[in-house]
C-alpha cells in the first residue's frame, strides 16, 4: 500500500489497483454521507480529480494517485457511505489499471505517510 | 434617530469601555484620503408622516390594477389574492427571520419550506424540489447549467423559440459566461434536430404566446435522443394540464407568482425548481429535509448542504445563497388555502375567461386568429390597428390592455375577471378603429 | 409534534370560494389534460391560520430579540416600510404597464439607484439583481464584459482572499472565472505582496469586501487598488459589510470599480427566513455601459425604462428586480437621511466594539484592535482547555434566549465566532449578551457536559444532519406518516 500527500491509499493487486482514503483523511471528514462515484472506463492523469466525498459539513475530492483507466468505482458505497468511516483501508473508492507502474515510487510507504502526517501535525 | 437607541449618556460610557477617546478614534484605521469629508448628498431625514406622505405621492402616480381592470399577463398574473395570506406573511417569525441554520429556532420557516417542496412535486410530478430560486427566469438557466454539465460528451442547451422572451436572455446570460453553447429553434425544428451535443431542451408549457404543444411528442424525441428534458412551467396551468412527469420531463422549474404574490411591478416572485431523483445532489439552492432531534422528536432541517457556496466554495453547484423563503412561504399558504378543488377551480375559471373573451374578441370581426392551438389563460390575437394605441384607448377606458408581441396582442385573463369586465373590454376592443 | 398541513386534510374541507361564474365553461381537449386532481390538502380557514401560527412560533425573529448573526447586519425592520411597500399603488402594478402608467413606480427606482451610487461614490446602479449572490455574479459578469469589449480575453482568473465567503468564489466561477486565493497576513488584512506576486495580466480582478470578513478595515486598499489597477485588473466590492462605512468612506473613493449592495442587510429590508433579498449593483462611470438591461433614465421629467443597451451582459433575471423589497430600502434611506446613514455606521461599529471589550477576558481575540461593524473571537482556549467547541457555545446561547452569532466563518479563525451586533441594538441588550457569554465561558470550565447538550429549552434540540443528508426525505409522504 502506498500513500499520497492528499490522504489517499492504493494498493496493487493482480493486474487491478485499488484505491481509497486513509483513516486519518476519513476522520477529519466526519460522518460521510455521499459519495459521488467515479465513471467506469474514465482515463485519467495523476493529480485528477477520481471521485468527491461529503459529509455534512464539508466535501473532499480525492485525486488519482497515479495515471490509469478507472475500471470499477465500488457500488456498495451508493448506499452505504459509512463504510468509510468504519473500515478506511478495506473500503476501496476505485479500482483501476495503472497506465505507468513507476509512478508508484513517487508515492509514500506507510511509514513515510505516518512521517508526513506528524510533521503537518506541528 | 427612530433606529438607533443607543444614547449620547450610553455612548461615553461605551467608549470608557472600549478604550476610545471618541468614536472617531474607532474609525481610526480608515486611511484619511479615503474618507468621505462631506455629508452624503441625500434628501435630509425625513419622518414617519413625511415619508408616509411621499410614498404615497410615488404611489398615486401609478395606474394599479385595482382601479384598472388588468389583461396583461406575460410572465406576472393577476390571479386574485386570499386574505390570509397577507395576515400570515407579515407575521414577524416569518418576516423578521434569518435563513434557518439553526434548526433549533427555525423549525417555522423549515416546516414551511418542506410543506412547499412536498407541493411543488405533487404540481409538476418530480422527485424532489428545492427551497426555491430568485424567479422563473433564473430557475431555468440554472436547470439548463446543471444540465449543462450532466454529461461526459455533450453540454450544448436548446431554448425553443417561443420561451417568454426574458426567461430567455436570462439563460443567454448565465450561459455565455460559462461558455456553454446554446442555440434557438422552433418546435417543429427541434422535433428534426440533431441531438448528439445536446444536453438539455427547455420548452415552456404553456408557451409563452399561450400555446399548448403535445408534450408527449417532444419529451419522446427528447428522450430517445438521449438529452434532458427542461420544462418551464406555469404552475396554475399545472392543475389541468396533464403533469410534466408523464411526458418524461427530467426538471421543471417555473414562475411561482401566481401562487399568491402580487404582481409588485416585478418582484419578488418565486423560482420553483424540481426534478428527477437522480440529479437530487446536484440541485442548486437551499433544500430541506426530514430529520429527529437527540430526544427522537420529527424535526426538519437544511441538508445536502456539501453541494453549497459556503462549502464547495468555486465548485458549487450554484453561487445562489438564499432562497425566495417569504415568496415560498406565500405559495404553500395558496395552495393549502385554495386546496385540492379550489385550486382547480382557479385554473378552470381562467380557461373559461380566456376562451370567452378569446371568441368575443374574434366575433368582433376586428382581430384574427393567430394560431389553432389550445391555449389555457393567455393567447395572442391580431389587431388591425396598431396595438400601443390600442392599449391606450382602452387604458382611457379603464383597461390594462394586452402585450405587444412579434404574433400580435398578447392578452391573459385571470378568475379575477368579471363577464362585465369582459363584455366592456371586448366592446371597446372591437370599437376601437385607430 | 407539530403537524404538516397534510395531517390536516380532510375530504370536503375548503377554504376558498369564487364567485358564480357567468360565462359558459370551457373544456380543453382530453389529450392535454391531467386525469387526477393535484393531490393538494383539503382544509378549512381556521385550519390554515392555525397551522401557520402555530409553527411560526417555532422561529426566532428579529423583532423577538438580539441577532447578533455576523456578516448579516440583522439589524432592526422599521415597520412603516413594510406599510409604504405595501400600498397598493406599488403592490398591484403588471411590470409591463406602458411606462406612462407607472411613472411613480419608475421615480421611486431612479431615486433609489442615485442614493445607492451616492453612497458608495458610484455613477450607474442596477436594481435587477435579487440578493447578495446575484448582484455578486453580475458585478463580476460587468468585469468580464468589460474586459472582453477591449479584447482582453487572456483574463482567465479572478482573485479572492482567504477569508472570504464561499459566495465570492462560487459567484466568481459562475461568469466563468477560475479562482485563485489570496492569504491574510498576519493583521487579518489582504497579503500585499502575496497580492503583487498573483497579479498579473491573466487576472481579471480581485474581489474584496471592506471592512473584511474578520472585521477589520483593509487599511492599504488604495495600495490594492493600485497593484490590481496597475495589472489591467478591476477591483470588486462585496457590499456583505456596509454597514459601517456609510457617509464615513465610499468604495469608489477607495479605488474600488463596481459594488453590490445587499439591501436586506445594509438597508433594514427583512430577511423572511432567507429572502427575498436584493442585490443592486453599482459601477464607475466607464462600466455604466455592461449593466444588465433594461435601466431606469429620466428624461426632463419623464422617467423611462431603457431597452436599447448594446454592451449590456444581458439580463439576470426577468422584469425589474426585487422591486417590493427595494421600496422599503428607499423609505429606509428617506428616514434615516444622510445624518442618520452616517450615525448607524458609527453606532454599529461602536456597538461591535463595545461588545469585544466586555468579552475580552474570557475568549481569545485573535485580532486584538478596535474592529469595525463586527469582530470574530476564537473559542480555541475552550476547546483545548475543556474540549468545549464553539458549536457548543452558540447552541448554549439559544438557552439564553439569543441568535446565536455566525460560526466557523471565516475559515482562517481556529473555532470562530463572529459577532455582528448592528446599530439597532440598546447597551441594555448588548451588556446582556456579554453577560451570557461570559457566563457561557465559565460553564465551560464548570459544567462543559451542559454545553456538550445543549441547547435544553428550544422546541427541538440538535438534530440528526448526518441521517438527514445520507438517507434523505425532501417531501412529505402519505405511507411515512402510517
Amino acid at each position: 500500500m502506498r500513500f499520497t500527500r492528499d490522504h489517499e491509499w492504493i494498493k496493487k493487486e493482480g493486474k487491478y489497483a485499488y484505491i481509497g482514503i486513509t483513516d486519518y483523511a476519513q476522520q477529519q471528514l466526519g460522518d460521510i454521507v455521499y459519495v459521488e462515484l467515479a465513471e467506469e472506463d474514465l482515463v485519467l492523469q495523476q493529480g485528477d480529480v477520481l471521485c468527491a466525498i461529503e459529509s455534512v459539513k464539508t466535501a473532499a475530492e480525492v485525486y488519482m494517485p497515479v495515471s490509469g483507466t478507472v475500471i470499477e468505482a465500488n457500488a456498495e458505497l451508493e448506499d452505504a457511505p459509512e463504510k468509510i468511516n468504519e473500515d478506511p483501508y478495506g473500503t476501496y473508492l476505485a479500482k483501476i489499471i495503472i497506465d505507468d507502474e513507476t509512478e508508484l515510487n513517487d508515492l509514500m510507504t506507510e511509514d513515510e505517510y505516518n512521517e508526513f502526517l506528524e510533521s503537518e501535525a506541528e | 434617530m427612530r433606529y438607533i437607541p443607543v444614547t449620547d449618556r450610553d455612548r461615553q460610557e461605551m467608549l470608557k469601555r472600549c478604550k476610545a477617546d471618541s468614536v472617531e478614534h474607532l474609525f481610526s484605521c480608515i486611511p484619511e484620503q479615503v474618507r468621505l469629508k462631506r455629508p452624503l448628498n441625500l434628501p435630509p431625514a425625513k419622518s414617519e408622516m413625511e415619508l408616509i406622505k411621499y410614498m404615497q405621492s410615488l404611489a398615486a402616480q401609478n395606474s394599479n390594477t385595482g382601479n384598472y381592470a388588468c389583461f396583461l399577463g406575460a410572465g406576472a398574473y393577476d390571479h386574485y389574492i386570499p386574505s390570509v395570506i397577507s395576515h400570515l406573511i407579515s407575521r414577524q417569525e416569518f418576516l423578521t427571520a434569518y435563513t434557518p441554520y439553526q434548526p433549533e429556532i427555525s423549525q417555522g420557516t423549515l416546516t414551511a419550506i418542506f410543506e412547499y417542496q412536498t407541493m411543488i412535486c405533487e404540481l409538476t410530478g418530480m422527485d424532489v424540489a428545492n427551497a426555491s430560486m430568485y424567479d422563473g427566469a433564473s430557475a431555468l438557466a440554472e436547470a439548463c447549467a446543471i444540465s449543462s454539465g450532466a454529461f461526459r460528451k455533450r453540454s450544448d442547451i436548446i431554448i425553443v423559440e417561443d420561451m417568454h422572451p426574458e426567461y430567455r436572455e436570462t439563460v443567454e446570460t448565465y450561459l455565455k459566461f460559462r461558455d456553454i453553447k446554446y442555440t434557438s429553434m422552433t418546435v417543429k425544428q427541434l422535433l428534426e434536430a440533431d441531438l448528439t451535443n445536446v444536453a438539455g431542451v427547455c420548452v415552456q408549457y404553456p408557451s409563452f404566446y399561450g400555446d399548448i404543444y403535445d408534450m408527449q411528442v417532444i419529451g419522446d424525441y427528447v428522450k430517445q435522443n438521449g438529452s434532458l428534458f427542461i420544462v418551464c412551467a406555469n404552475p396554475v396551468a399545472l392543475a389541468l394540464l396533464k403533469s410534466p412527469k408523464d411526458f418524461g420531463a427530467d426538471f421543471v422549474v417555473g414562475e411561482g407568482q401566481p401562487l399568491g404574490m402580487p404582481m409588485g411591478f416585478g418582484g419578488p416572485y418565486l423560482g420553483f425548481f424540481a426534478c428527477v431523483k437522480e440529479h437530487m445532489r446536484k440541485m442548486p439552492g437551499r433544500i430541506v429535509g426530514k430529520t429527529t432531534d437527540v430526544d427522537g422528536k420529527t424535526a426538519y432541517v437544511l441538508t445536502l448542504q456539501a453541494r453549497e457556496q459556503h462549502i464547495r466554495r468555486e465548485k458549487a453547484t450554484s453561487n445562489i445563497c438564499s432562497n425566495q423563503a417569504l415568496c415560498a412561504l406565500t405559495a404553500t399558504i395558496y395552495l393549502s388555502v385554495t386546496g385540492k378543488k379550489g385550486f382547480k377551480q382557479v385554473a378552470q375559471r381562467c380557461v373559461d375567461n380566456a376562451h370567452y373573451v378569446y371568441e368575443g374578441l374574434l366575433k368582433t370581426g376586428k382581430f384574427e386568429k393567430t394560431s389553432d392551438m389550445p391555449f389555457f389563460h393567455e393567447f395572442t390575437v391580431k389587431p388591425k390597428v396598431n396595438i400601443a394605441a390600442l392599449n391606450r384607448y382602452l387604458y382611457g377606458h379603464g383597461f390594462i390592455g394586452g402585450l405587444e408581441t412579434d404574433r400580435g396582442w398578447l392578452i391573459a385573463v385571470t378568475e379575477k375577471r368579471t363577464k362585465e369586465e369582459m363584455d366592456e373590454f371586448i366592446r371597446r376592443a372591437g370599437e376601437f378603429n385607430g | 409534534m407539530a403537524e404538516l398541513i397534510f395531517n390536516l386534510s380532510k375530504e370536503g374541507k375548503c377554504a376558498f370560494s369564487l364567485p358564480e361564474s357567468q360565462v359558459p365553461s370551457y373544456e380543453i381537449d382530453k389529450k392535454y389534460t391531467r386525469e387526477d386532481d393535484v393531490s393538494l390538502p383539503e382544509v378549512s380557514e381556521v385550519d390554515v391560520i392555525r397551522h401557520f401560527t402555530n409553527i411560526s412560533r417555532n422561529n426566532y425573529g428579529v423583532d423577538q430579540g438580539f441577532y447578533p448573526l455576523g456578516s448579516c447586519t440583522m439589524k432592526y425592520n422599521p415597520k412603516v416600510n413594510e406599510d409604504v411597500a405595501g400600498l397598493q399603488g406599488f403592490t398591484s402594478l403588471h411590470p409591463y404597464q406602458p411606462e406612462y402608467q407607472v411613472q411613480g413606480a419608475l421615480k421611486a427606482a431612479y431615486e433609489l439607484g442615485g442614493y445607492l451610487c451616492e453612497i458608495t461614490g458610484m455613477k450607474g446602479a442596477t436594481l435587477q439583481p435579487a440578493a447578495g449572490a446575484h448582484g455578486e455574479m453580475t458585478g463580476i459578469m460587468i468585469i468580464k464584459a468589460y474586459h472582453q469589449n477591449r479584447n482582453d480575453n487572456k483574463r482567465t482568473k479572478m482573485i479572492v482572499p482567504d477569508s472570504a465567503h464561499g459566495t465570492n468564489p462560487a459567484s466568481a466561477a459562475t461568469a466563468g472565472y477560475e479562482i485563485v486565493q489570496v492569504k491574510s497576513d498576519d493583521l487579518g488584512l489582504v497579503d500585499i505582496d502575496a497580492l503583487a506576486a498573483l497579479m498579473d495580466d491573466e487576472t481579471a480582478g480581485l474581489m474584496l469586501t471592506n471592512p473584511n470578513t474578520l472585521g477589520l478595515f483593509e487599511s492599504n486598499i488604495t495600495k490594492i487598488a493600485k497593484i490590481v489597477h496597475d495589472k489591467g485588473g478591476l477591483l470588486y466590492y462585496d457590499g456583505a459589510n456596509l454597514n459601517a462605512i456609510m457617509g464615513i468612506a465610499r468604495p469608489f473613493d477607495m479605488g474600488f470599480d463596481v459594488v453590490h449592495f445587499n439591501l436586506h442587510k445594509t438597508m433594514s429590508t427583512p430577511h423572511g427566513g432567507g429572502g427575498p433579498g436584493s442585490g443592486p449593483v453599482c459601477v464607475r462611470e466607464d462600466l455604466v455601459r455592461f449593466l444588465p438591461k433594461p435601466v431606469v433614465c429620466k428624461d426632463g421629467e419623464r422617467y423611462y425604462l431603457d431597452h436599447d443597451r448594446k454592451d449590456a451582459i444581458g439580463r439576470v433575471k426577468a422584469f425589474y428586480g426585487n422591486y417590493l423589497v427595494y421600496i422599503k430600502a428607499l423609505a429606509y434611506i428617506l428616514t434615516m437621511g444622510p445624518d442618520g446613514l452616517k450615525k448607524a455606521s458609527e453606532t454599529a461599529v461602536l456597538n461591535a466594539n463595545y461588545i469585544m471589550a466586555g468579552i475580552k477576558d474570557s475568549f481569545v481575540i485573535p485580532y486584538d484592535r478596535f474592529c469595525m461593524h463586527e469582530f470574530v473571537l476564537s473559542g480555541s482556549r475552550q476547546k483545548e482547555q475543556y474540549g468545549i467547541s464553539t458549536l457548543d457555545m452558540a447552541k448554549r446561547l439559544l438557552d439564553y434566549g439569543y441568535h446565536p452569532p455566525t460560526i466557523y466563518f471565516p475559515l482562517i479563525v481556529h473555532e470562530g465566532m463572529m459577532i455582528e451586533p448592528t446599530e439597532t441594538e440598546s447597551k441594555e441588550t448588548l451588556d446582556k449578551f456579554i453577560e451570557a457569554l461570559n457566563k457561557i465561558a465559565k460553564e465551560a470550565k464548570t459544567n462543559p457536559e451542559l454545553l456538550h447538550d445543549a441547547p435544553h429549552n428550544t422546541y427541538v434540540r440538535r438534530l440528526d444532519e448526518v441521517t438527514a443528508a445520507r438517507n434523505p426525505v425532501l417531501k412529505w409522504e402519505k405511507e411515512q406518516d402510517e
